[in-house]
């Protein structure tokens, strides 16, 4: 690297070419944006339910051994898809309600948060919100 | 030691060392937790030592970044420090609401932090990376600027390099792109579209050009080779980074709600993001094979020859491994994305911090580098380290790919919790590697109180 090609071209060609392809991400991100929309559920949020949800999912940080749609923790299962995998949402429900406090012996456990019935119906309510919406196809089969 | 107040950069040195010994200590708790799952349960749930590791683990790389431009910053605009005082005290407030943020982690359940810390005011809490309290966030934002103030102004005093600019295009867009984390929609497709711009463009985006300031400053003084040659390869190679990162956080949008055009720009764009990292291993190399002169400080050319070729393995090559659609499709989610995490965020972040640290802190203790016998065992430690994270790697890889056939390819599908624990002898095999990953690192800090004859300054 010598003769005409110097700091400043180098320089040059950085700034030049990070500007490019920062305009046509930013273009792509603009296309996302109005596709979304016939992918995301979004008429779904009209239920105060969902949101609601949503922030327990947040507080309780079920994403520290949770994936959602493959992202997050991969200590515990996957849970864009739950409620397909276990029937419905009574069965999620159940499932979060019965966590017993003090674990299973010897077993991965989950916290008893100590939901009430509205909280559970939110909950569940978000979760699923998340398995309708359009991912692709993924995950590649039911068990996430 | 040039300038004097190049000094502050030592406190910010060791506060993040001391945060490196806790984010492995609680990498060993989930270690534990993954192979004996009701470990320390319910006292300290997995979720929670998750966020103590994750979260510490940046915020020491942050200290680290601070310090190093505390550190070089000086010495490449030829001047003091704006305000050495104002770094000091920065130090500190960060220090200490990192601290009050680990605490509270641990001594209150989640929710309950949440309530007390104003996150129904606006709500950022719960996701990946960045689960602090949104008074923790604001203070790491009120910090940032008043650091980059403070940098800024030192630069803007003085001699403008090509090394000190990059660096600050580097730490403004890390401030920037974490705004980005108080947007949090209810809509989950956007919420986790706008979560990928902190944490994508974060380590495969302006981090990049932090990494590489840093080590092109490194090079400089170890190796004597010219500013012109050294600052023509920064420039080359956070060309390369941005072109083909920015595009790249695409491989990111393949599952989650967005178009599937995606998965062809953000393939072609990923595939390419290891040509930057191996241009970075060439350039270590290179540099170091010129060099015009023999540096008394061995262990620091180690790191930085290191930072190359660990940052091409662990983001390059495993990056690469999972980043195309078709092979994503499968491997989304699993232990291949936590083998990828630890070798990248150790091969890049991890060693260029450990570089700088190495190089910088013999000088501001007084002298050109440490004594022999203090470098054999931070080289002693360089290995141990290394090689313990390269194979937890390929023990996660090895769980990963087993995971992937038992519960997403093959006839009969296993559910998770069967197929983990038909790949337990893997987790337990990186727990003991996590093992001597943490005698490397108690090595490593021990070198840096064993004696011996030094050079001065
Ligand atoms: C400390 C880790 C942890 C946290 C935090 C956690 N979970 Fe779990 N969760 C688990 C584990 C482990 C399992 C598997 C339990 C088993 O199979 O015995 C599980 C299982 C589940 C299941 C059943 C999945 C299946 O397919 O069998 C649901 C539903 C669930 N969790 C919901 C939640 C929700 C909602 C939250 C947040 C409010 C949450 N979890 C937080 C660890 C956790
Ligand atoms: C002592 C050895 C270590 C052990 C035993 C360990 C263990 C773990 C475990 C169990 C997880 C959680 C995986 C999950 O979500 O299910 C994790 C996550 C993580 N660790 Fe470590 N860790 C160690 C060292 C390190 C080091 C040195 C780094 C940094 C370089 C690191 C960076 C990370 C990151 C970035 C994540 C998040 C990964 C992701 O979401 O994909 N860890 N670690
Ligand atoms: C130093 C740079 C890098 C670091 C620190 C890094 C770190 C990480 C981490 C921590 C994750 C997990 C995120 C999560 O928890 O969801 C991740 C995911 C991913 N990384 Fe990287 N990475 C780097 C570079 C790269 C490069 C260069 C590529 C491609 C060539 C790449 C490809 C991917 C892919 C495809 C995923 C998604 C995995 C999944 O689907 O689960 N990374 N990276
Ligand atoms: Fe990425």
């Amino acid at each position: 690297m010598s003769g005409s090609f110097t700091t400043t071209t180098a320089r040059n060609i950085f700034y030049g070419g990070t500007l490019f392809f920062l305009l046509v991400f930013l273009a792509l991100t603009f296309q996302n944006e109005q596709i979304i929309p016939q992918r995301d559920q979004r008429e779904m949020l009209s239920n105060p339910q969902i949101a609601a949800g949503k922030k327990l999912w947040e507080t309780n940080n079920c994403v520290g051994c949770h994936t959602l749609l493959g992202e997050g923790a991969y200590f515990a299962p996957e849970l864009g898809n739950v409620v397909v995998r276990m029937g419905s949402k009574e069965a999620v429900k159940a499932f979060i309600q019965s966590r017993p406090a003090e674990g299973v012996p010897g077993r991965r456990s989950m916290p008893q948060f100590g939901f009430s019935d509205q909280d559970l119906d939110n909950i569940a309510a978000f979760l699923d919100y998340v398995s309708k919406i359009n991912a692709a196809k993924w995950p590649p089969n039911v068990q996430g | 030691m040039q300038y004097k107040s190049q000094a502050v950069a030592k406190p910010y040195f060791i506060g993040a060392l001391a945060l490196f010994v806790a984010q492995i200590l609680f990498g060993l708790v989930m270690g534990l937790q993954y192979v004996v799952g009701d470990f320390l349960f319910p006292h300290i749930p997995f979720n929670v030592a998750r966020m103590v590791h994750t979260n510490a683990l940046i915020v020491w790389l942050l200290m680290g970044f601070m310090g190093a431009a505390y550190y070089l910053v000086p010495e490449e605009s030829e001047t003091e420090l704006f305000s050495p005082k104002l770094a000091i005290a920065l130090f500190w407030i960060f220090l200490v609401a990192a601290g009050l943020t680990v605490v509270g982690y641990l001594t209150v359940p989640y929710a309950t932090l949440a309530k007390m810390t104003g996150n129904d005011l606006l709500p950022t809490m719960g996701r990946e990376f960045l689960e602090q309290p949104l008074l923790t966030k604001m203070g790491i934002v009120v910090v940032a600027l008043a650091f980059l103030f403070n940098i800024t102004m030192t630069v803007l005093k003085g001699r403008k390099t090509a090394i000190n600019t990059v660096l600050l295009l580097g730490l403004w867009g890390l401030a920037v792109m974490f705004l980005f984390s108080f947007y949090n929609p209810d809509n989950v497709v956007k919420d986790k579209f706008y979560w990928w711009w902190v944490v994508h463009l974060w380590v495969e985006g302006v981090w990049e050009l932090i990494l590489g300031a840093i080590l092109a400053f490194v090079l400089i003084k170890i190796t004597g080779v010219d500013r012109e040659v050294i600052e023509k390869w920064l420039y080359v190679i956070i060309t390369l980074t941005l072109v083909t990162g920015i595009i790249g956080t695409g491989h990111h949008y393949y599952w989650i709600g967005t178009p599937e055009y995606w998965q062809v720009w953000g393939g072609i764009f990923s595939a390419l993001e290891p040509i930057p990292f191996f241009a970075l291993t060439l350039f270590a190399f290179n540099m170091v094979n010129r060099r015009r002169r023999e540096h008394p400080n061995k262990a620091a050319t180690l790191w930085a020859l290191g930072t190359g070729v660990m940052s091409f393995l662990g983001a390059g090559v495993w990056g690469f491994l999972h980043t195309l659609a078709p092979v994503n499709y499968y491997t989304h989610g699993t232990q291949i994305t936590a083998a990828h995490g630890h070798m990248a965020f150790y091969g890049a972040y991890v060693m260029v911090v450990l570089t700088i640290i190495s190089y910088a802190m013999p000088l501001l203790r007084g002298r050109a580098a440490n004594s022999n016998k203090a470098q054999v065992a931070e080289m002693w430690s360089f290995w141990l380290m290394t090689i313990s994270i390269t194979f937890i790697t390929l023990f996660l890889t090895a769980a990963g790919i087993l995971q992937v056939w038992l519960q997403r390819v093959s006839d009969n599908p296993m559910p998770f919790m069967v197929a983990q624990d038909q790949v337990a002898l893997f987790y337990w095999m990186r727990e003991w590697t996590g093992v001597v990953f943490l005698v490397g690192l108690v090595v490593y800090l021990w070198s840096f109180f064993v004696k011996g004859e030094e050079k001065a300054a």
